[in-house]
């Protein structure tokens, strides 16, 4: 706290090179976030695909460039914002989420394939 | 209760007089002797009036470095009750040959495994190190305290209440049988429907709640905090480990927080994450919880061998060896971590491809610790080594530790896995690494900074007597866990039928008896330290001639650690300065701005705790009226706007004054 007050400005000060709170700024994201879930919606409602998974991919697609929106202009975060940490930060827990996400799926698809119990034989190759 | 089957129910959930473990002599008399230190304790802090002192300097206090001495105490108290489980697994298997079933039932012995790597992980190896990292790094960076100083008691009290509920499990129902990270089917509601379960899944949840908060308090510290001068290149080593284990800690926790999450909705109300019903598979836990589980082992020992970079240059009188490379072995590590989890279940079935990959990373990790070895060699070769405490733990574990690597690589190797596999192989080779990585860094850390926190040494003639044994005692306790492991004996055993087996077993008892000389040891230590306070007191703030700006403060320091925050030059900030001739500040003092203790941590943490202790045993009201305390506790402290001061500039001026006058007196 105090040690805070005293020497975040010698080191790591003028963090706010950030995009600034403004109402246009937050509007924009707004109206963007509106959009992105309107579509999402629309895509389910509408039975715009044959095939359902077609939309699940679309709908994830669309949740990424949300998640782009959120941080753009509610989060206020561009790459050099609070000293690079911010996007250091972010890469990192991309490349996590990443390791994470496609991991446990490689994992687990061998895993379903070698191990689960076949129920039902008429599907085996 | 009898007239009001309903209310009872209400109010006590499944709790009934049935659930308190009364048939079981061992646990009642382990109740009356703990019930009777308990109170003796109690007992002594009420007659020396001690409560006032406790509440006012301890409990509520939001110094780091009080918080980082608590954390300490937590785990060594913790210690004492994980190593009273250890002891008894090594006497039950010790006798349990020839038709003997030893003394302990199998239900008792399933607990006391189970509790043993709950306490020792999460409970001792967590509270130690995120102490040390809560005492040393504030102090390393020039601070004056962490970034959110309340959150850090919060943190603290979490941490508490999280062991308490596992202390509690001793005495109301009992713990989990399913091995310390509770897989299912057997963790499921239906292969464990009693209490022991709940209790491991609310115990982690909140103490995880604690460990997260303190990860990001730490983590903000680092990065904002550091004295003027101090860039990332140039912060001391110990501080570059506790980044990334903080790091680590922001990215894997709540994993774990989510697999639990689960496991709890699996139990209570029945969803199907892990069943093999509708589409669940048990497998996926035990994929989640070891993309948590190791990166938790890199938490664990990251700032460990921050530790041994700092006692390794401090007693070699040389700066550390290779510190650019030390760094980027650390940042490699961290990423590293992520990318080994499937080592712990080659033998789940993922076949040759995905084994071969996790095979291959695992091994490459080795790289870049066998780097931080060499350096620590390289920094100690030509050097003049002085064997105190902390560099005799040091030198114990790059010899143990080694061993514990190569069996390492020896089971990262998938097909020898197979047959290595829950062997007491896989025993023998975490307690390597674990004790001979983590505990002997701890203590390396506990005997290098105690003169900091305390204002004088810890004993050196029984810490001597507490290394020998502990460092002999593993060895004979966990090298014969090797013999027997490639023999083929699987872990979790409660009696053998094999005689041949039995002396392997007798001298890992032993070894284990040996490691209860060495705690003991330390206790003596402890107390003849303290009774020989005077002769061993620290009055310079630096009595190992150190490198980094915690020993450019007095021992114990002062609440605002330093006068006036330091400027930062170079490397090893404080050995520079006494290159330079640095004199210190004795004049021209300012007010400084300190944050105000406060009680809520302590209130927030002993309401979760009766959440948790509702929620184990279905007390659905108690759960509600406490949850709900705890939300209005939290909402009510946003709006406490009396949380600072200022310390005024006549008493930093007393207290440095009083300072400069100690060391006139012993130049």
């Amino acid at each position: 706290m105090s040690a805070h007050d005293e020497h975040a400005h010698d080191s790591h000060g003028h963090d706010d090179l950030g995009i600034h709170a403004t109402f246009k700024g937050y509007m924009t994201g707004f109206v963007l976030a509106v959009i992105l879930t309107v579509i999402a919606f629309w895509l389910v409602m509408g039975h715009v695909f044959d095939k359902s998974s077609t939309a699940a991919v679309f709908i994830l697609g669309l949740a990424a460039v949300q998640i782009v929106v959120h941080m753009i202009y509610f989060l206020h975060m561009n790459t050099k914002s609070e000293g690079g940490w911010n996007m250091l930060a972010l890469v990192f827990t991309i490349v996590l989420v990443v390791i994470t996400l496609s991991g446990s799926i490689w994992i687990m698809f061998h895993l379903n394939n070698n191990m689960m119990p076949v129920l039902d034989p008429s599907n085996l190759p | 209760m009898s007239a009001h089957p309903d209310l009872a129910k209400l109010i006590f959930g499944r709790l009934t007089l049935d659930s308190l473990p009364l048939h079981e002599p061992i646990v009642v008399i382990t109740f009356i002797g703990v019930a009777i230190g308990a109170l003796a304790v109690l007992g002594a802090i009420t007659y020396f009036k001690l409560w006032g002192y406790l509440w006012r300097e301890w409990f509520t206090s939001i110094d780091h470095k009080k918080i980082g001495i608590m954390y300490m105490v937590l785990g060594f108290v913790m210690l004492l009750r994980g190593f009273a489980d250890a002891i008894m697994m090594r006497a039950q298997q010790a006798v349990a040959f020839n038709g003997s079933t030893g003394y302990l039932p199998p239900e008792h012995y399933d607990q006391i495994f189970t509790a043993h790597g709950v306490i020792m992980i999460f409970f001792v190896a967590m509270p130690m190190v995120t102490g040390l990292m809560n005492f040393v790094m504030p102090l390393q960076i020039g601070a004056r305290d962490v970034a959110f100083p309340f959150l850090n008691n919060f943190s603290f009290w979490m941490t508490v209440a999280g062991a308490m509920l596992v202390m509690a499990s001793l005495f109301i129902g009992e713990f989990a049988r399913t091995g310390w990270l509770a897989y299912p089917p057997l963790s499921d509601i239906a292969s464990s429907p009693d209490a022991g379960v709940d209790y491991y899944i609310w115990a982690l949840q909140i103490a995880g709640v604690g460990t997260l908060l303190s990860g990001i308090n730490l983590l903000v510290t680092i990065v904002k905090m550091r004295a003027p001068g101090m860039t990332m290149m140039k912060m001391p080593v110990f501080t570059w480990t506790a980044l990334c284990t903080n790091v680590l800690i922001v990215a894997a926790f709540p994993v774990l927080t989510a697999v639990l999450a689960m496991l709890a909705l699996d139990r209570y109300v029945g969803t199907n994450f892990f069943t093999t019903e509708l589409g669940g598979n048990a497998m996926m836990y035990v994929n989640l919880i070891w993309i948590w589980g190791h990166p938790e082992v890199y938490i664990l020992v990251l700032p460990v061998f921050g530790i041994y970079s700092e006692v390794t240059a401090t007693f070699s009188r040389k700066p550390l060896f290779g510190y650019a490379s030390m760094v980027y072995a650390t940042v490699v590590i961290t990423v590293l971590s992520y990318l080994v989890w499937l080592h712990h279940f080659f033998t789940m079935g993922s076949g040759a491809s995905v084994n071969s990959f996790f095979g291959i990373t695992t091994m490459i990790i080795s790289i870049p610790t066998g780097a931080k070895i060499f350096n620590w060699l390289f920094t100690m070769y030509r050097g003049r080594v002085v064997f105190d405490l902390p560099m005799m733990w040091t030198v114990a574990f790059m010899i143990t530790f080694v061993i514990g690597g190569m069996t390492g690589v020896l089971l990262a190797v998938p097909p020898a896995d197979f047959s290595l596999h829950n062997s007491l192989f896989l025993i023998a080779h975490f307690h390597n690494v674990i004790i001979g990585g983590v505990l002997f860094g701890l203590f390396a850390g506990i005997y290098y900074w105690f003169p900091k926190a305390f204002g004088f040494r810890l004993d050196p003639f029984w810490g001597k007597c507490a290394f020998w044994f502990w460092v002999t005692g593993f060895y004979f306790a966990f090298m014969p866990l090797y013999v027997l492991g490639l023999m083929g004996v699987t872990r979790r055993l409660n009696h053998f039928s094999d005689p041949s087996l039995q002396i392997w077993f007798q001298i890992a008892a032993f070894g284990a008896f040996l490691i209860l000389l060495g705690i003991i040891s330390m206790l003596i230590q402890i107390g003849v330290s303290i009774l020989r306070r005077e002769q061993l007191r620290d009055v310079t703030g630096d009595p190992w001639d150190g490198r980094t700006l915690e020993w450019s403060t007095s021992s114990p320091p002062p609440p605002y650690n330093f006068a006036f925050t330091p400027r930062v030059h170079d490397h090893d900030a404080w050995w520079m300065m006494k290159k330079h001739q640095y004199q210190r500040p004795i004049g021209g003092f300012l007010p400084i701005h300190m944050p105000l203790n406060t009680s809520t941590g302590i209130i927030l943490g002993g309401l979760s705790f009766v959440f948790g202790f509702a929620m184990i045993w279905y007390m659905w009201l108690v759960a509600a009226l406490s949850f709900a305390a705890l939300l209005i506790v939290a909402i009510a402290h946003t709006f406490n706007y009396h949380r600072d001061y200022y310390l005024p500039a006549e008493e930093v001026s007393r207290v440095e004054a009083l300072r400069t006058e100690l060391l006139a007196r012993h130049v």
